[in-house]
């Protein structure tokens, strides 16, 4: 009943899976070694906020890549890289409240309410949540495509909630969440022009 | 190169210095680059002499000097200083300096003397992050900073001209940089080309950036806040491991625990106004 699963899918899960682990391996390889520098809290929450906004970038860039190219099996790879996005968001998520705000709740709970670059991040990780637990073929079957992809349409928000979130924190130096806002604008850019040329595609943004 | 006839000076604290490669290796200096490792990258080979110092404003005695001349009455003392970053991370650093008070003596201040307000060089050529640019840091310089005469009058206030018995490294703030303890980093101006004495209150380069978030007293203090951060602890470079902030956090102290020295110098004053 299943269609085979062609070669290149079957070779690069696996590929991409070790590929997109190694950020996170490499970062056990620097705990274990104390090899943080000189602030290593400030280094892992910087490592799995950047590694997050990442794999989102890469997420989008799955559709506009895929139509570009003709590649369409690169749509099989995309769930992948839309659960990194979410591993190294876990992970960003939890080095802020354990080793940043070592589970002082009341003190976590102000920030989330005062501070509007927490608030924005914290809003964007909370989205992801029903976006991971519903990326199984179960789930798609289960909403139905129309509204799994309504649904996942969030990730839009996310991403631009994640880069807002990037800008704000930064003190004065905006080189580098100005170049992801400018990959994000570009990759959501890609699809109000392809919609406008032919609004028939807008169900497979 | 090592600084001769140093003295050891009033002692502060006995915690354990920062190391030199930590305090050498990670610094916040925007004019060389907005990363903390970007200072001691592009500010290799940047020049400190001849540099000259202008002592200019309500005094009685305006003077711009050559470096050494400006130096050369002051007997150099070692100040090991705990230094904390409105970022909240914060070192132990063993300065090599002398008491700011000693120059604005020598200046003659009038009594419309009111502020001092120092100011950086400004050489975009050999200050990357002073050339202008879509992605520059969008501050504007010089870099300026500012104190009340008192405070720049008060014994803990030096000009420092190195660190651990030798030169100032130019990452840190060569040739000659302000170093007051009890406030936020940022006020610890590098690099100082100027000494201006005035009667109002300067507009400092952080408080025209974000005036909001960066007042003109910026005292160290760890019940108000950034906005966008909170300010009760700190992480000490260098020391503070991941694993040891999984059980304890190290507490910020008012005034970076320079409290009993300096408190009185804002009797009266609310500290969350004048922040």
């Amino acid at each position: 009943m299943a269609a085979p699963v062609p070669r290149a899918v079957r070779i690069g899960k696996p590929l991409l899976f070790l590929a997109a682990l190694a950020p996170f391996v490499l970062l056990l390889a620097r705990i274990f070694q104390d090899d943080l520098g000189p602030n290593p809290v400030e280094t892992l929450n910087r490592y799995t906020g950047d590694w997050t906004l990442r794999f989102l970038l890469f997420t989008l860039a799955v559709t506009p890549l895929r139509q570009l190219t003709g590649w369409h099996l690169l749509i099989r790879f995309r769930r992948m890289l839309g659960l990194f996005a979410f591993f190294y968001a876990c992970l960003h998520f939890l080095s802020w409240i354990w080793i940043d705000k070592v589970f002082e709740w009341e003190e976590i709970v102000r920030d989330v309410y005062k501070r509007p670059f927490i608030t924005l991040g914290f809003a964007s990780f909370v989205l992801l949540v029903p976006l991971a637990v519903t990326s199984t073929n179960a789930m798609v079957r289960r909403l139905g495509g129309r509204r799994w992809r309504a649904l996942h349409r969030v990730v839009y928000v996310i991403a631009v909630g994640g880069v807002v979130h990037f800008l704000w924190q930064v003190k004065s130096d905006i080189a580098e969440p100005a170049l992801y806002a400018l990959i994000l604008a570009a990759l959501l850019g890609y699809r109000l022009w392809a919609y406008r040329r032919s609004p028939a595609f807008g169900p497979v943004l | 190169s090592p600084l001769a006839g140093v003295r050891r000076g009033v002692v502060t604290t006995d915690e354990k210095p920062t190391s030199l490669s930590d305090i050498t290796r990670y610094n916040n200096f925007y004019e060389f680059g907005s990363d903390k490792t970007d200072p001691a990258k592009h500010a290799k080979d940047f020049r400190t002499r001849p540099w000259t110092i202008a002592v200019e404003g309500e005094v009685a005695r305006p003077a711009i000097y050559q470096l050494e001349d400006f130096v050369k009455p002051h007997a150099l003392e070692e100040r090991i200083y705990r230094l904390r970053c409105v970022e909240a991370w914060s070192m132990v650093i063993p300065w090599v300096g002398f008491p700011l008070a000693e120059v604005i003596k020598r200046a003659e201040p009038t009594s419309r003397a009111k502020y001092v307000e120092f100011t950086t060089l400004y050489d975009p050529k050999q200050m990357p992050g002073q050339r202008p640019g879509l992605l520059g840091t969008g501050l504007d310089w010089p870099y300026v900073e500012g104190l009340r005469l008192d405070e720049a009058m008060h014994p803990l206030t030096i000009l420092a001209v190195g660190l651990y018995g030798e030169v100032l490294p130019n990452q840190n703030g060569a040739p000659l940089r302000l170093v007051v303890p009890w406030k936020y980093g940022f006020k610890s101006i590098k690099s100082i080309v100027k000494l201006r004495f005035v009667e109002r209150q300067p507009v400092t380069t952080w408080m025209k950036s974000g005036p909001d978030e960066y007042g003109f007293y910026s005292n160290v203090n760890p019940d108000v806040d950034h906005p966008r951060w909170s300010q009760k602890y700190e992480t000490r470079i260098g020391e503070d491991s991941l694993l040891s902030r999984l059980t304890r956090k190290r507490k910020t102290l008012p005034f970076n625990g320079y409290a009993d020295e300096v408190a009185h110098l804002y009797a009266g004053m609310d500290l969350r106004k004048y922040f």
